[in-house]
């Protein structure tokens, strides 16, 4: 059964099309990369996987249940959630950041303060030296690294990075899609990753999956992406040549 | 005499400062929940933050005039009084609670959405602490404007330090009106002051 799973998946708002009949599934442990433009529909794809948004057409399963039928707030401690803009709580710690969903999940403290230097410490940050400092004591790359902290701490079923690296510069960003692909070899998350950088889709995506104007135009392996001869997936390519 | 004008001042301004906390307590406590149920209740905006700027061009004297006739509210007395400082009160609190709570980061609010919070959770653990700031400083601007408009209360027998500043208008006295309006002054600096510590204290938490 995939974890999650699109099906003839459509979104109206305001009688405008954002998506129309999108199918696809994700499978355990897989990387699916949803590529396209701004405006594709590929963040209102991800923000419908932990219910963040409801498909005005067709459903959206999660562990094989619509999200409709998902008690809400479990749906969304269930997934794992990172985006650009991070959204760390300038008011907590890093510690009290990344421990949130397993204290909302009613971890007791010192199993807390285990699960936050785990964590931590998978994302390369050494936690003596980082769990009392607050988001703006931090750049912008050890912030992201405590943004996906803080999603894998509630041990989810899925992770969700809504363009996670974007506004990083390149060589900070090259090292996070490292620390990325070390976290799937570790953990083997299942994951949806939404960009619109060809090169970060070919590097940590194990399917690319290609919007345009809402539809799905391709979904394909790395290897077969290069050699997609559509429109827009020509178009994508042609800048892997410059 | 000089010591009974000391009694009379250290009375009133005890009466006055009774007047202004009462006030502020209740229009806190309407306030407060007001402005958070408008950041959760677009359609009542419009309502509540119009009703509240109408009452505030309201001169005291004609609120006073309209609050007498009605019963259970109205009457000649501090009552009255403490029903219009808590209507000129509500703006700048309802205001700035809304204000504060609107202007949190929407990003810092969705990912609390998608984390799971709940909205209780979301509001109590993120969006008031971060609004914590803007609402006290409404709050600060509510007190000092109160303290200032509770002299009026000696107009409708409510008492407080206007006692004084109406006595020495009427009788020309000049000594009889700073015997009110100077502890009024001092009281505003001082809650001023005060809840301007609180404030700095928050904003560097």
């Amino acid at each position: 059964m995939p974890v999650v799973e699109f099906r003839d998946v459509g979104y109206e708002i305001a009688g405008k099309t954002i998506l129309s009949h999108l199918s696809f599934a994700v499978e355990a442990g897989e990387t699916l990369v949803l590529l396209g433009r701004s405006g594709s529909g590929k963040t209102t794809a991800l923000r419908m996987t932990n219910g963040l948004l409801f498909p005005t057409a067709g459903q959206v399963l999660v562990e094989g249940v619509p999200t409709g039928q998902w008690d809400p707030i479990r749906l969304k401690r269930r997934i794992g959630y990172v985006i650009q803009e991070i959204g760390l709580f300038p008011h907590f710690t890093v510690s009290e950041n990344v421990g949130l969903v397993p204290k909302l999940e009613g971890m007791g403290p010192a199993d807390l303060d285990r699960r936050v230097d785990n964590m931590l410490q998978k994302v390369g940050l050494s936690p003596a030296e980082f769990r009392s400092r607050y988001p703006r004591q931090l750049s912008g790359g050890q912030r992201q690294r405590v943004g996906v902290a803080r999603a894998l701490a509630g041990e989810p079923a899925v992770l969700l990075f809504d363009e996670p690296f974007g506004a990083l510069d390149p060589i900070t960003r090259r090292q996070l899609q490292q620390q990325f692909l070390q976290l799937n070899r570790d953990f083997h998350k299942t994951t949806i990753f939404v960009t619109h950088d060809v090169r970060e889709a070919l590097r940590l995506g194990t399917r690319i999956a290609l919007l345009a104007g809402g539809k799905l135009e391709t979904i394909a392996l790395p290897a077969e992406f290069r050699l997609a001869q559509t429109g827009e997936a020509q178009a994508f390519l042609e800048d892997l040549e410059v | 005499m000089r010591a009974d004008l000391a009694d009379d001042i250290l009375r009133h301004t005890g009466e006055h400062v009774e007047l202004v906390l009462i006030a502020m307590v209740v229009a806190i406590l309407l306030g407060v929940p007001a402005g958070i149920l408008l950041t959760r209740r677009a359609g009542l905006r419009k309502w509540f933050l119009g009703f509240a700027s109408v009452v505030q061009t309201i001169p005291s004297l004609a609120l006073f005039g309209f609050l007498i006739p009605i019963p259970l509210i109205g009457g000649i007395g501090p009552r009255t009084v403490i029903v219009s400082l808590v209507l000129y009160a509500l703006l700048p609190i309802l205001r700035n609670t809304f204000v504060g709570i609107a202007g949190v980061d929407a990003a810092v609010c969705e990912a609390a959405v998608a984390m799971g919070m709940t909205d209780g959770q979301l509001l109590r653990q993120v969006q008031l602490p971060l609004a914590a700031r803007t609402v006290l400083a409404g709050i600060r601007v509510a007190t000092v404007t109160t303290i200032g408009t509770a002299t009026i209360a000696a107009a409708i027998g409510g008492g407080g330090l206007g006692v004084f500043i109406f006595r020495g208008v009427a009788s020309v006295d000049s000594a009889q009106i700073l015997a009110g309006a100077v502890p009024a002054a001092l009281l505003a600096l001082l809650a001023d002051w005060g809840l301007g510590c609180i404030e700095r204290r928050l904003a560097s938490a």
